[in-house]
């Protein structure tokens, strides 16, 4: 009768308090530069150690420089805050993956790939995609700075339960249609609040095809339908994936796991609060108009002439227009959403034999060094730079602007990021989410292109 | 921020937009700082909507003008979606809201303003536009915020409505405690919990 979220859930209740909260004891807590600051001095004045430093991991990412990591950064105040998060670290006895760490990367990329995310996990972090980790199996959410601090000193946070949704989407996605597409769907069918105070388990043959990347990639925007979370029961693929990890179980710790990940399941009978079906089949590349991920459509067709006024005025665009042929200045591959190893294939499969427009910028970031890494093997790079593009060095970059990657005011960005947000890329920039194919066919057309006609 | 949370009565700041996401509330580049400083985030709450690029305030925002101000925020529906930033939080309380009503809240920022003091009250939609109203028509009409009894009320029609409120929640709101030392105070429980699970409970 249970939900396979019923059951990570309660089995990790340390104790019920009165009046509905849960005291949730986590497995794994990640610290990044910019939600733990604050959190590291309360302790401090709280003259508190961490309870369980072995199970906390701390990475920079938002406020790195894509280009010349190996030198100092140069804006003083994001340096004071990357080096204020090895200090705590340090003191604290944290691991830490530091600037130009063979492990550094956005810690929602480098989580799963380095088997610190397992099935059936708690996982928290001071970051809202942090839901990009239910696609190992496990119950992974985002919480602010205040509940960070609970789980370096208690690791454990206070919680209300959530209530339990499942989307199911039958069918195959489309050729050119990727997990990008299929969650900018769900996102506009649900709207950005359609799941506020639910806990999402998506299933269903389309799911199931996903490719653990792809999973990654839905689970990551479960945040923008307001969900508290989004994961997937692991399968063999999700097994495949974590063997051989860094740090996922070995030898027969790793059998004992698996067959215990095995039983990571929604019985069948199990009662959800709300439930949703959806057909792979409708679903095309996508493209958002607006400024919520909310906001999108699939590309080949009109504006609505239902969409709201302010929106459209931010992005220039009115209602009833095409948005295939719309003139973009930037291309933005990377962020938590799109920066791993399949998105990079992905790209430049359409990019490979041709030639970036020449008045686009285009901005590669890999989600981490492993990934990088990966890209030089594949020697996708050298594809890429043929192409006329660069792969930069990983961070979250573009996607929240808060190192030097910023889209200019006025300036359109096809990016495979999570938000188009007013100013979300740099002050007056403009936002168009879209996958990697995407964003790929409209880097080497310099225009709003349906990807499936180049592949 | 920990003040003891009974009852606010004050004069409101309608803010009738949907979806305001926390990069609004406090862009992105003010996440550098590395303290708490709620006086620094409360001067660029909703920056890029108060000010031109300029630097110049945007007389048509809210905030801006001088007819509206008070301890109440009045927003539109699904408020604070987005980024966890706990930043948006402080920034509300450094320029002064103890509380924010609007019809619907993100899970995440809900929690951050609770955490802080700052009391996110969820009315219906009918009373959220009803006060829109209100506020509009009278600018100095005043909206009642009363924990003890978890009503919020307009002083001008006199209408009423109940929210939710967590008992925990009121019970720290009502005695400035925050959580820390209420989990750390079930240590043995915890521990207890880790053996229940074959976890090492090592220190290390």
């Amino acid at each position: 009768m249970n939900t396979l979220f019923d059951k990570i859930w309660d089995s990790h209740v340390v104790r019920h308090v009165e009046g509905g909260l849960d005291q949730l004891y986590i497995d794994r807590l990640y610290c990044h530069e910019v939600t733990s600051p604050q959190a590291f001095d309360s302790l401090r004045s709280r003259g508190i150690r961490c309870f369980r430093p072995g199970r906390i991991f701390c990475m920079p990412d938002h406020n790195i420089p894509t280009v010349g990591q190996e030198s100092p950064i140069q804006d003083l105040v994001s340096r004071k805050q990357v080096d204020a998060l090895s200090a705590n670290a340090s003191e604290f006895g944290l691991t830490h993956f530091g600037v130009m760490h063979k492990n550094n990367g956005i810690v929602h990329v480098v989580g799963p790939e380095t088997g610190l995310s397992l099935p059936g996990m708690t996982i928290v972090c001071g970051d809202s995609h942090t839901s990009t980790h239910g696609a190992v199996g496990s119950v992974a959410f985002g919480v602010g700075t205040s509940e960070v601090e609970m789980a370096l000193a208690s690791q454990c946070i206070l919680q209300q339960k959530p209530k339990s949704m499942i989307i199911r989407v039958a069918g195959t996605l489309g050729k050119g249609v990727t997990a990008k597409d299929l969650a900018l769907f769900l996102i506009s069918r649900m709207t950005t609040s359609g799941a506020t105070g639910h806990f999402v388990e998506y299933s269903g043959s389309a799911i199931k095809g996903l490719s653990m990347e792809g999973r990654l990639t839905l689970c990551n925007l479960s945040i923008e339908m307001g969900a508290r979370g989004g994961f997937i029961a692991p399968d063999e693929k999700t097994f495949e994936y974590l063997k051989g990890k860094e740090y996922a179980p070995v030898g027969e710790a790793w059998d004992r796991a698996v067959a215990s990940w095995k039983t990571l399941k929604s019985d069948e009978d199990a009662k959800f609060d709300k439930e949703y079906v959806f057909d792979a089949s409708d679903i095309e590349p996508m493209v958002t108009y607006g400024t919520n991920p909310g906001e999108g459509i699939p590309v080949c067709e009109s504006i609505p002439f239902s969409s709201n006024d302010k929106p459209l005025a931010y992005m220039g665009f009115h209602k009833g227009e095409s948005m295939l042929g719309k003139k973009i200045d930037y291309v933005f591959l990377g962020a938590c959403t799109n920066g791993r190893i399949e998105d990079f294939r992905a790209f430049a499969s359409i990019v490979a034999g041709r030639r970036k427009a020449p008045d686009v910028v285009a901005w590669l970031v890999p989600g981490s060094w492993s990934v990088r890494r990966q890209i030089e093997a594949e020697g996708l790079d050298r594809v890429l730079e043929e192409a006329g593009f660069e792969i930069r060095q990983p961070g979250c970059s573009a996607c929240l602007a808060m190192n030097e990657d910023k889209v200019p005011e006025g300036k359109y960005c096809v990016s495979t990021s999570n938000r188009n947000f007013e100013g979300r890329q740099g002050p007056g920039s403009r936002t168009i989410l879209a996958s990697p194919l995407t964003a790929a066919a409209a880097a080497v057309t310099g225009v709003i292109t349906d990807p499936r006609e180049l592949l | 921020m920990k003040q003891r949370f009974y009852i606010v009565e004050s004069s409101c700041v309608p803010l009738q937009v949907e979806n305001i996401d926390t990069d609004q509330i406090i862009p992105a580049r003010f996440l550098k700082a590395t303290t708490r400083d709620e006086r620094f985030f409360g001067k660029n709450l909703f920056k890029d909507w108060r000010f031109r690029p300029d630097g110049s305030p945007d007389p048509t925002f809210p905030l801006n003008n001088p007819v509206y101000h008070g301890e109440i925020l009045l927003a539109g529906d699904n408020f604070g979606c987005g980024s966890s930033r706990e930043h948006a939080a402080w920034a509300l309380a450094g320029y002064g809201f103890k509380v924010v009503i609007s019809s619907s809240f993100a899970d995440i920022h809900k929690i951050n303003e609770l955490n802080n003091f700052v009391l996110p009250v969820q009315v219906s939609g009918g009373f959220l536009a009803e006060l829109f109203d209100t506020v509009r028509n009278n600018p100095r009409a005043k909206v009642r915020v009363d924990v003890p009894r978890q009503t919020v009320t307009d002083m001008v029609t006199g209408r009423s409505e109940d929210f939710e409120l967590n008992p925990y929640k009121k019970y720290c709101l009502m005695n400035a405690l925050d959580d820390i030392d209420f989990l750390l105070s079930a240590k043995d429980k915890i521990e207890e919990f880790e053996k229940s699970r074959g976890y090492e409970t090592v220190n290390r």
